[in-house]
């Protein structure tokens, strides 16, 4: 009897030790694979746009022709992404960063209104841009505004200011309530504190808000569908319609012409690289800002 | 700065009045169920049957769950238990980068690689032709899109877990693996589930990427080699018809609402159940 229960125990622990080396198996695959489909996607995307890649499509604007193959380039989706990132996420900032602010200073006790903010937040986070693009879309409608600069940046901001107020309100929730309590007991205002100490000592995670902000503002497309429109000029003012690159590439990748679609791939290479500069900028950033802050 | 909070909290109401304003005019002529259940989709004699969007988006989204599901899962406790400095400083960038692309890019990669790959390597394994145009194809390119997101939740929550816990099981002379199965997956087993549906509620509003490899047909997909149509594809699709015939408008404004509601029901549901989680080890 002893005998037979010892051996069933063996048995279970051998038992146990080939299921731990069989996941530890998949589980080191399954995180192999994540890394090997950010290859995958990453060399492809180059593979095929960088044969098509030229000076001259980064740095004119379409040209007659231009959608059936002639010349031309993409300068006018570049610039119009980029005005429209810009705008956004300087929109969203001077909204968000006092929201932050505000919810980790003056509503510092009231615990269930911050709780509350934070939940809508994320629920307002979770809200699909396509939704943001609609709703956008009737707004204009209802106020007849034509498709615009301005609307897209007024959309997307208000796409990017949950992300932007939920990664600034992170970076302020790990600020220890010493350094807080230390400034008030030295005299300070809270407007002092939100602004000069809160803000300096998070000044690494405020950049990588923005910059995350950015990068999400430069690649949305589906709010951008129904609010800025497209043409092939670089705007001059905000009440003009603007190209965007998610757009080009999108509109481009439909056409039934080789040399359009080849051109697709070749803007897909310009925002995959667009988006590795900002990934890389928000690493230097974080490590260089990190020095000015109080270490505990 | 009060003000500016105020506006926070009344967008998500006011994108939803918006909504119920502008489909209320479908809903004058049209019952709620007629919509949902039927599946006869011809704008120009009125006929407005939600039925094949609405099981399209539901199989596009549930496939890549299964598929996404299990491998963010099995990462987050390869990287939280197993994984040592290098690995993780590795895969974190790796993570943000996935995080960062934006979806234009998945499509064309869909295109690119994925869509050949379903009509000539997959779909022929199961005997079926098809143009790779299919529900699969959006399945595939949309768990890369949500692996990221749902992948940084786990490890949250692996993380949030108190060592103490490991600690105690392993004390008690449990192996490792054993505290993994009986103990942190127990305890975590609420939070992955909350990150579950967090990664179905993305994935369901996922737009561009989708539209451009599921292949846009309006009938009841009945296989996953079939091409569909869900929702934020029929909306993307069809917003320039939408100034030419009002119904058609509130029709595509209902399933922006409709997409707004499924959405925000899987939200709330899943963020109420990570912050009672989140409480209990507080």
């Amino acid at each position: 009897m002893k005998r037979d229960s010892g051996n069933k125990r063996k048995f279970k622990k051998t038992r146990l030790k080939y299921e731990e080396y069989l996941f530890r198996g998949i589980m080191f695959l399954s995180s192999c694979l994540i890394a090997f489909v950010l290859g995958l996607i990453l060399f492809s995307i180059l593979v095929k746009g960088l044969p098509a890649l030229s000076f001259e499509m980064i740095t004119q604007t379409p040209k007659g022709g231009f959608y059936f193959g002639k010349e031309g380039g993409i300068l006018n989706a570049i610039i119009g992404s980029l005005y429209l990132a810009l705008g956004s996420t300087f929109l969203a900032f001077i909204i968000g960063l006092p929201i932050a602010l505000y919810m980790n200073t003056w509503l510092f006790h009231k615990e269930k209104t911050v709780h509350g903010l934070r939940f809508i937040l994320d629920l307002l986070w979770g809200i699909p841009s396509i939704v943001y693009g609609a709703f956008g879309f009737t707004l204009m409608i209802f106020f007849g505004i034509k498709a615009s600069l301005l609307a897209g940046i007024i959309i997307i901001a208000l796409l990017i200011l949950p992300i932007m107020i939920r990664a600034i309100d992170e970076g302020l929730r790990t600020v220890p309530l010493g350094l807080q309590e230390a400034s008030y007991s030295l005299g300070s205002t809270k407007s002092e504190v939100a602004f000069k100490v809160l803000m300096k000592q998070c000044m690494p995670c405020i950049v990588t808000a923005v910059l995350l902000s950015f990068g999400r503002a430069i690649g949305d497309a589906a709010a951008v569908l129904f609010t800025t429109g497209f043409t092939d000029n670089i705007p001059t003012s905000l009440s003009q319609p603007t190209a965007t690159l998610p757009l080009a590439i999108f509109f481009q990748l439909s056409s039934p012409i080789p040399e359009v679609k080849e051109r697709a791939y070749a803007a897909a290479v310009v925002l995959t690289v667009i988006i590795l500069i900002i990934s890389v900028l928000a690493r230097v950033f974080t490590s260089r800002f990190n020095k000015h802050s109080i270490k505990f | 700065m009060f003000c500016w909070v105020m506006i926070v909290v009344i967008v998500p109401f006011l994108i939803m009045a918006g909504l119920i304003w502008k489909s209320s005019f479908l809903l004058k002529d049209h019952t709620l169920g007629e919509m949902i259940f039927t599946s006869q989709w011809k704008p120009m004699s009125g006929k407005f049957g939600f039925l094949p969007f609405i099981l399209s988006s539901l199989w596009v989204t549930l496939v890549a769950l299964i598929i996404a599901g299990p491998i963010c899962l099995f990462s987050s406790i390869h990287l939280t238990q197993y994984a040592n400095r290098f690995v993780l400083k590795v895969m974190h960038p790796i993570i943000d980068i996935l995080a960062g692309i934006p979806s234009v890019i998945y499509g064309v990669w869909g295109i690119i690689v994925i869509v050949p790959f379903v009509s000539e390597k997959i779909a022929p394994a199961f005997g079926i032709q098809t143009s790779g145009y299919t529900i699969f194809s959006g399945a595939i390119v949309l768990a890369v899109m949500i692996i990221p997101f749902i992948l940084n939740i786990l490890l949250d929550i692996f993380n949030s877990i108190p060592i103490e816990l490991t600690e105690a099981s392993l004390s008690l002379g449990a192996g490792k693996w054993y505290t993994i199965k009986h103990v942190l997956l127990r305890k975590a087993f609420p939070g992955i589930i909350s990150a579950m549906g967090l990664g179905l509620s993305r994935a369901f509003g996922e737009t561009i990427a989708v539209l451009m490899v599921v292949g846009n047909v309006s009938i009841i997909p009945h296989g996953i080699f079939q091409p569909g149509y869900p929702l934020p594809a029929l909306i993307a699709n069809n917003y320039g018809e939408m100034l030419s015939i009002p119904e058609y408008d509130s029709a595509l404004m209902f399933s922006a609402l409709l997409l707004l509601v499924i959405v925000l029901v899987f939200n709330l549901g899943s963020r109420l159940m990570i912050m009672r989680y989140e409480k209990r080890f507080r």
